[in-house]
């Protein structure tokens, strides 16, 4: 009787065309994916994770059942041919998958690897899948570890902290320049995604406030209220210029809006403390000359970009010590998970032998008469005894290491099983 | 107590060297267990300078701040505890380093002095010689930090400003960090600037009869302390920071070493007894 099989099958940036992925990738979220895999026979656990990187499934597999090819025809639909469709899969199983699933939730199989978005992603989809009881035992407890690894790799390695974004590197930029940002203040000039992000990002360092300046004062108004901050008309922003420290510049303009002149007239009102200035738009909306001004820093996003490649070089040496920690915990689980087919094994066994003892036990007793109190229980420990006599060396012979290093407890298990007849 | 002395003398120089380098080690590496080594040894450093100029007042019999070797010597003890005292308030990544370099520079250009027992000329024979030395040098010991924090400041902010990240990029603090740091130590400089040109001047008061006689390291003396009052004035009027508060600390600690050595071999005048 073989065991039971992990697996995990899925289509990634890496191995899979974006053509591929696009028909792939499930765009109507995961509950009706999850609720029609109920159908496929031999799904023992299952959840789906679905990125624009990355469709993955991850199951487990009754016993003597074969459902790759069902999963296949699930994922690719019935036009393309399964032997097509191998091709752009990864199809792992048992250690393979659980390293796999700790890579992915480590960020470490990422297109942009340490970024944080994905262990949020994982959550999301283990969260539908629990819901609606597609996963078991083995995949809540192989899911909660991944979450656990993620958070040790982002907290022994470096990897999370340098994660490769622009925004990141505005943050690490005005980290050198201002040291604490607790306190400091952040312009937004322009209300474009990219401004957001980084605004974001700075928030979460504890900047100060937030101020949003727009073009149309309505969209400035929503932006503000999500940081708790004021907006203000683009007529007001050289005023402004005094209060902050951090601006992040995104407009749409075709021409510069801010000119040497307005910002050096507003470093002698700031007493010359420093002004950090981010210039994400393309065409630029900051006149580049600022960077002349003392205590002024302008950086367009060709400079940040040179910023995430100086990181990017950094994070290789992280990357490998968080392979370790992810090698490290995927090796724990298989010991793990090798235990769990051991374990119920033992109970099993234990528990029909004694169900027969006591079953023979009470028909003796019946047809017994005159027995006193003493003489029943002397027959028990006599059951009791041949019990733990016959256990013996069946337990011993399934919780005995492995033979020469090979491990064959699978095997154990099942001549176990088979020889006194569990799970009939 | 000569042989001692001597004995002193060259354990300074040697564990300063080993203090140097293991701030290097620690810099270009950034091994943290490096740095508590090389703070320690540091530390043995500061100790055994100490030390020497104990022995050296047991030798000589007066303050050791007469010869030029002894003033060197006396200004790489004030930069260190300087430093030390400082360190032990807070911390600027990787400061030590350049405090490092600096201390080995004087230890080993005191070396180059003779190390003589020079005969103290009836002059300096007074009690305030202790106190108005001493004072100045702690003073330059303070602007010294200074210096090197203005140093990291401009190489700092040349590479934010070229947007080049080379090797000091990751290796330094932030600017505002490197700009306080600077604050701090000019002001704690300048307090000790001070009181050593008043005390200079009451003891030329007793000495020579006058207050102030223009004599070439006092003209110095008063432009450095120039230097650094614009500068502190000019950051709490108009906040004058950055870079230019940078280059005003280097620009100060030159003046400082130009009225510590410029003016003896070049101007002379009756100040000049170290030499």
């Amino acid at each position: 009787m073989p065991a039971e099989r992990l697996l995990l099958l899925g289509v990634n940036h890496k191995n899979t065309p974006v053509e591929v992925r696009e028909k792939i990738a499930l765009s109507a979220g995961y509950d009706e994916p999850l609720t029609a895999l109920k159908d496929v026979k031999g799904l023992k656990e299952y959840y789906l994770l679905s990125t624009c990187n990355r469709v993955e499934f991850l199951l487990v597999e009754q016993p003597g059942m074969n459902v790759e090819s069902a999963i296949i025809e699930f994922l690719f639909g019935k036009d393309v041919k399964e032997d097509d469709a191998r091709n752009y899969l990864y199809i792992l199983e048992g250690q393979e998958a659980v390293k796999h699933l700790f890579m992915v939730a480590a960020s470490l199989d990422s297109m942009i690897v340490g970024e944080t978005q994905i262990l949020g992603q994982l959550k999301v989809a283990y969260r539908h899948a629990s819901k609606l009881g597609c996963t078991g035992p083995l995949l809540n407890k192989l899911l909660h570890k991944s979450f656990s690894v993620a958070k040790r790799v982002r907290t022994e390695t470096l990897i999370g902290s340098s994660a490769v974004s622009i925004s990141f590197a505005a943050v690490q930029l005005a980290k050198k320049i201002f040291g604490n940002l607790q306190g400091k203040n952040v312009l937004l000039i322009g209300a474009g995604e990219m401004a957001e992000l980084a605004a974001e990002h700075l928030v979460g360092q504890g900047v100060g406030s937030v101020v949003v300046a727009n073009r149309t004062l309505a969209r400035a108004l929503t932006l503000a209220q999500r940081f708790n901050g004021k907006a203000v008309s683009m007529d007001e922003l050289v005023a402004q210029l005094e209060n902050v420290d951090i601006i992040i510049s995104s407009t749409g303009a075709t021409d510069i809006i801010l000119y040497k002149e307005d910002v050096k007239s507003v470093m002698r009102s700031r007493r010359n403390k420093p002004l950090f200035f981010i210039d994400i738009a393309v065409p630029r909306d900051l006149d580049p000359q600022l960077n002349e001004i003392e205590n002024v820093y302008l950086y367009d996003i060709d400079d940040l970009s040179s910023v995430v490649e100086m990181n990017r070089a950094g994070r290789d040496k992280e990357a490998v010590t968080a392979t370790r920690i992810v090698d490290e915990e995927s090796l724990k689980f298989e010991r793990y998970y090798q235990g769990l087919a051991v374990k119920p094994t033992i109970l099993e066994l234990r528990r029909k032998v004694e169900a027969i003892g006591a079953q023979e036990l009470a028909k003796t007793i019946g047809k017994l008469s005159g027995l006193s109190e003493h003489d029943r229980k002397h027959l028990e420990k006599m059951i009791s005894a041949i019990n733990t006599k016959v256990l013996h060396n069946p337990l011993m012979y399934l919780k005995a290491d492995s033979c020469m290093g090979r491990d064959n407890r699978d095997k154990k298990v099942a001549t176990i099983r088979e020889l006194f007849g569990l799970g009939e | 107590m000569e042989e001692l002395n001597y004995l002193l003398y060259i354990s300074v120089l040697g564990v300063t060297t080993v203090a140097m380098a293991a701030y290097l080690v620690f810099f270009i590496s950034q091994n943290k267990a490096v740095r508590k080594v090389a703070r320690a040894i540091l530390v043995s450093s500061g100790v055994l300078q100490t030390l020497y100029i104990v022995s050296r007042y047991m030798l000589t019999g007066h303050t050791p701040i007469t010869s030029q070797h002894e003033t060197v010597i006396f200004f790489a003890w004030a930069t260190t505890w300087a430093y030390l005292s400082f360190r032990w308030r807070y911390t600027v990544k990787n400061f030590g380093t350049f405090v490092a370099i600096l201390i080995f520079c004087l230890v080993f250009i005191s070396s180059l002095a003779h190390r003589d027992v020079t005969v103290l000329v009836p002059a300096l024979q007074s009690a305030w010689l202790p106190i108005h030395a001493g004072v100045s040098l702690v003073a330059y010991g303070f602007l010294s930090l200074a210096f090197c924090g203005g140093l990291m400041y401009l190489l700092l902010e040349r590479e934010l400003k070229a947007k080049k990240f080379g090797f000091f990029f990751e290796r330094l603090p932030s600017l505002e960090a490197l700009d306080q740091l600077n604050s701090h130590c000019i002001t704690a400089g300048f307090v000790f600037l001070t009181l050593g040109i008043v005390t200079g001047s009451v003891w030329a008061r007793q000495a020579w009869g006058t207050y102030w006689q223009w004599d070439p390291k006092e003209t110095w003396s008063l432009i450095t302390w120039f230097l650094y009052l614009v500068q502190i004035h000019q950051r709490l009027t108009v906040g004058w920071r950055g870079k230019r508060a940078a280059v005003m600390a280097v620009v100060g600690f030159l003046s400082v070493l130009f009225t510590l050595w410029g003016v003896t071999y070049f101007l002379g005048g009756v100040h000049s007894y170290a030499g």
